[in-house]
């Protein structure tokens, strides 16, 4: 079995510009509505008004999200037709002769990374720039970061170098679908369950 | 101000409520976007799309370098990929490394989205002239021999009518970063060098962007200086930022963004953000934030300055050699008792009011023992690196806002050494590029960049003490005839655009606007004569670098694709309107866009000898300086080290807390009533300021307009992919929501007695109470009832100016906001 990929993001440096997320749909030509990579911010706490003045106890982050190539591809596992499945790199891909655009794996991906494309009626997703990757480049998001808060590579490297955080508020536990996901946590990230906070840009993602 | 209590109150943020739904879709609203999708990819439905599409569908991927030139003070290479005629992906650059003086460009959200902006079906194709009133978009299509020769004689007849002073260069940012196709600043635009062959025009001084700190550091250091650049925070113990804003305003990933978020990675320098919003710098690269009311920033260091000379901890061996009008014993000849910085502080001055942290806490907002902290924090950490944004200039008591963070760095001592700063904004690192392109204007007259509405409307009241009309006393003529390249402050970026509007609908007071720009703007709408130009992706250009810490660098832009449909470059626009002038050859100088770039490089080489030569340039799109400086801008050493020899050009050769020039307008100036010029940097409640707020039952909330990541000012607004990414919404506290029954993406509308915008609401922890912002440059879209639905804030906003530098005080509005 070849070796399994996943994505790196260091949330310490991510400032919500969606660099990635366009850099996405400039390749991919993805649809308004249709994004492989999202993001979120997420953030909570209260403010104390004594008199005239204020005091906040709040915290906001950041938090960029395509498809994590779970080892349990629930995605995968309920596709009714096979046409989602996942390659020997663990790449997670459509197969557009197959998908009939029922939006199973769309339902039940809890990251929300397959995403219905309405003009071909089928399901579309990020497959990590396989393009670009067998031509010696990163992944489109990956190179255009402007704050370097992105990686890709094998997994056990990519943990290796930053540990094995995958998993905070407000995404699911990791041990849902085993995703191929580290995370560097802002230092107001929220573990998963505990969260106090809300996803503040909902139309967004 | 509507949320306070006597009581201590808490209000918890709106709880998603965390269910097992929640939990597994973390994109609650993911398919709710996917509705959108049909129908709504605008590069599929350009009109005449024929015209864009390729001739030559097989052609492989051609790569080559552009760049975005917009107005975010930084600059981005693009890689454009190119088939058959057309840009059919755009990608960052891909030269450099991770490092500091070295870094790779990588363009933000905004310079990736180029291509749509390019292909926007808002693209002007054809000259058009204005047939119905103006405004009302009634146009029809003209030949560009007859705009030419409708333009040379407009400028003809005016300059014989009321003289050159009557034809105005409007303030224009579009196009920033060229050095040929450049709109910014206007002395060296192609529309000031045609101008100047026939005479002149009107000038204009300061900008939008910073009209109120320079006329700050003009008295108060003698002139433009800038703070330390970003990266000498690395020599700091302590950063505080003053409403700066890198990660946001400044978002290249190879600008001031990367230079702050590196810069503190390496350093881990305890940095403080001071600002109205928990902004990305707040909370990408902050230990504290400190949120005050907009407005109050002089407050806060009056407060934090009482208690430093009440500890005795600020620098008085400093302000003693370097400084007048800290004390008593530092003061100007001729001047009261009682006028020192230290008698306002502690009451001894004119108002008899002690600036207690009580005092400050009371006008900002932020608690006593707060300021308490900060400033004995502020004091004695050495070295500290102060700097400030231009939000907090851009108010209606911008220059002393300014010019009080300038003093807190004078009394900590930290001026004009490495880890330290000026107080001003970031300086950075620049390459001497030549500009031969540049020529003279014979005029001398000049106006406050946002008093040209003043100018139209009655310009020969405005004089150099009611107006702060410069290199005359007086204005002769009002402006009869506008060039407005590449800009939307025409409209959409001035004050209260629905009083603007009704200026320009009357076309016996301006009577000729030219309007050159890519797209149909706000602006744009206002043309009697409108020109297509082309895109800087359309035409060969030297592109300057942006601000990025201690890294030098310049890109030669290539033609990617030729221009579009009838599209033309501004160089050859004006070649031709010279040529009817009788001007062609002084505007030329025999030089085609292209020869002009080359002449620029090899005249730049003679201060840089190892820039690449115009070929080597064009292959390899972006050139750094392989020698960076350890530090990008460390300034005021010299004057530091010995002050005698090296004195500022102020009139006592002193930083002036005190100034003497500003002593001596407060008592010869005309200003409106209950505006106030003071020496001192002295905190000012004004008109529509936070004091009025808590006042005023209808209008009770301070409005802002931050810098969003959707647009650069109002360039790339209108853009699907953006408007997805980052749609434009009104930022405001759980608290003031809450009381108005607003919940967040609850449809609101914003409103004072000048205008009206509706707009979704982003109820959000991360804005202090009693504020709202909204973020600016967003396309005003009055609907028939008048409502501005495209949510420009500068349908809010007023044309009233600051008392010394007439400067735009945009972010001194009064608002109300309900469900729409």
């Amino acid at each position: 079995m070849a070796v399994t990929l996943g994505f790196y993001f260091d949330q310490t440096l991510c400032n919500g510009c969606k660099a990635c997320q366009i850099a996405c749909k400039d390749k991919h030509d993805t649809a308004i509505g249709v994004n492989w990579r999202r993001v979120a911010e997420y953030g909570g706490g209260t403010w104390q008004i004594t008199g005239d003045t204020f005091s906040p106890n709040i915290f906001a982050n950041y938090l960029t999200m395509a498809c994590n190539h779970c080892d349990d591809a629930v995605c995968v596992d309920v596709c009714p037709t096979t046409a989602m499945h996942q390659r020997e790199d663990g790449v997670v891909v459509v197969d557009d002769d197959l998908c009939v655009g029922c939006r199973y794996c769309e339902w039940s991906c809890p990251y929300s990374a397959p995403q219905y494309d309405a003009e071909t009626g089928r399901m579309s997703k990020c497959d990590l720039c396989t393009d670009y990757r067998e031509a010696g480049l990163d992944p489109a998001c990956v190179a255009a970061c402007p704050s370097r808060a992105l990686d890709w590579g094998p997994i056990d490297e990519l943990r290796e170098q930053y540990g094995d955080v995958a998993g905070i508020a407000p995404l699911p536990d990791p041990s849902v679908t085993r995703p191929n996901l580290v995370i560097k946590p802002h230092h107001s990230a929220e573990p998963v369950g505990a969260a106090t906070g809300a996803i503040t840009n909902p139309r967004e993602v | 101000m509507t949320a306070t209590s006597d009581h201590p109150t808490s209000t918890d943020v709106p709880s998603n409520g965390l269910s097992r739904r929640s939990f597994l879709k973390w994109s609650a609203a993911a398919g709710g976007g996917v509705a959108l999708a049909s129908g709504t990819n605008q590069l599929g439905l350009l009109p005449g799309s024929g015209l864009w599409a390729s001739e030559d569908e097989d052609g492989g991927l051609e790569t080559r370098w552009s760049a975005c030139v917009v107005n975010c003070g930084s600059c981005c290479p693009l890689r454009m990929q190119v088939a058959g005629g057309r840009v059919v992906r755009v990608l960052p650059d891909d030269t450099g490394d991770d490092e500091l003086g070295s870094q790779q460009i990588r363009a933000c959200v905004r310079g990736l989205s180029y291509r749509q902006r390019m292909y926007s079906p808002d693209r002007l194709k054809v000259p058009m002239k204005r047939v119905g009133k103006r405004g009302a978009g009634e146009w029809e299509e003209i030949s560009w021999e007859q705009a030419y020769d409708e333009i040379a004689e407009a400028v003809q007849r005016i300059i014989d009518e009321y003289g050159n002073e009557a034809i105005y260069l409007n303030y224009g940012t579009g196009t920033i970063r060229g050095t040929i196709a450049k709109s910014w600043p206007p002395a060296i635009t192609p529309i000031a060098r045609l101008m100047n062959t026939v005479g002149g025009y009107l000038n204009h001084y300061a900008d939008y962007s910073t009209a109120q700190i320079q006329g700050a550091v003009a008295y108060h250091y003698g002139g433009w200086i800038g703070a330390n650049s970003l990266d000498d925070a690395k020599s700091a113990n302590l950063q505080v930022l003053f409403g700066n804003n890198p990660l946001e305003t400044r978002m290249s990933g190879g600008g001031e963004a990367f230079v702050t978020q590196r810069t503190r990675e390496q350093s881990k320098v305890r940095t403080i953000v001071i600002d109205p919003r928990y902004s990305e710098t707040a909370l990408g690269v902050a230990d504290e934030w400190v949120p005050l009311r907009p407005g109050t920033d002089a407050a806060l260091v009056a407060g934090m300055a009482h208690v430093m000379v009440s500890e005795d901890l600020h620098d008085q061996e400093f302000l003693d050699s370097h400084c007048q009008g800290f004390d008593e014993d530092h003061m100007p000849e001729d001047v009261p008792e009682g006028s020192s910085y230290v008698a306002y502080l502690m009451g001894e001055g004119p108002d008899g009011v002690e600036k207690t942290p009580e005092w400050a806490a009371s006008i900002t907002g932020v608690p006593a023992d707060t300021i308490v902290r900060l400033a004995r924090e502020i004091a004695t950490t050495k070295p500290t690196y102060i700097n400030q944004g231009w939000g907090p200039q851009r108010h209606a008591n911008g220059e002393n806002q300014a010019r009080a963070i300038f003093t807190l760095v004078a009394m900590t001592g930290n001026i004009g050494i490495r880890g330290g700063s000026t107080g001003e904004r970031e300086g950075s690192y620049g390459l001497p590029m030549a500009n031969p392109y540049a020529s003279e204007n014979p005029v001398e007259t000049s106006i406050p960049v946002f008093a040209w509405t003043d100018a139209v409307e009655k310009g020969p009241e405005m004089t150099a003490t009611n107006a702060g009309v410069q290199g005359a006393d007086r204005l002769e003529v009002p402006i009869k005839m506008i060039w407005n390249y590449a800009g939307n402050a025409l409209t959409n970026q001035h004050g209260d655009i629905n009083r603007t509007i009704e200026l320009l609908e009357d076309d016996s007071k301006c009577e000729m606007i030219v309007v050159i720009d890519t797209r149909m703007t706000v602006s744009a709408r206002y043309a009697d004569i409108l020109l297509p130009d082309a895109m800087n992706a359309e035409q060969l250009d030297l592109v300057a670098q942006g601000s990025a810490g201690n890294m030098g660098y310049t890109i030669l832009g290539d033609q990617v694709v030729e221009p579009p449909f009838e599209c033309k470059t501004v160089y050859e626009m004006c070649s031709e309107i010279a040529k009817r002038l009788g001007t062609e050859e002084d505007f030329t100088e025999g030089r085609t866009q292209e020869e002009w770039v080359r002449h620029i490089l090899d005249a730049s080489r003679e201060d840089i000898p190892d820039l690449p030569s115009f070929e080597e340039l064009k292959e390899m799109g972006v050139w750094r300086d392989p020698n960076p400086p350890e530090v990008g801008y460390v300034p005021l050493e010299d004057f530091r080290a010995d002050p005698e020899e090296h004195p500022l050009p102020t009139p006592s050769g002193k930083i002036e807390i005190f100034s003497t020039e500003l002593w001596e307008m407060a008592e010869t100036w005309e200003l409106p009533e209950g505006d106030r010029i003071t020496a001192l940097p002295e905190h000012l409640d004004t008109w529509e300021g936070p004091a009025e707020a808590r006042e005023r039952d209808d209008h009770p909330l301070q409005c802002i307009g931050h810098h969003y990541k959707q647009r650069t000012h109002s360039t790339y607004g209108n853009l699907p992919w953006l408007e997805e990414a980052h749609p434009q919404i009104v930022w405001m506290n759980p608290v003031d929501a809450e009381e108005r029954g607003i919940g967040n993406d609850d449809t609101v509308e914003v409103f004072n007695e000048r205008g009206r915008i509706r707009l979704p609401a982003r109820v959000t922890v991360r804005i202090a109470p009693g504020v709202v912002s909204v973020p600016q440059g967003a396309w005003f879209t009055p609907n028939e009832q008048g409502v501005d639905v495209g949510g420009s804030v500068n349908t809010l906003t007023s044309w009233r100016q600051s008392p010394i530098h007439k400067g735009n005080a945009q972010h001194t509005t009064l608002v109300q906001i309900a469900r729409a």
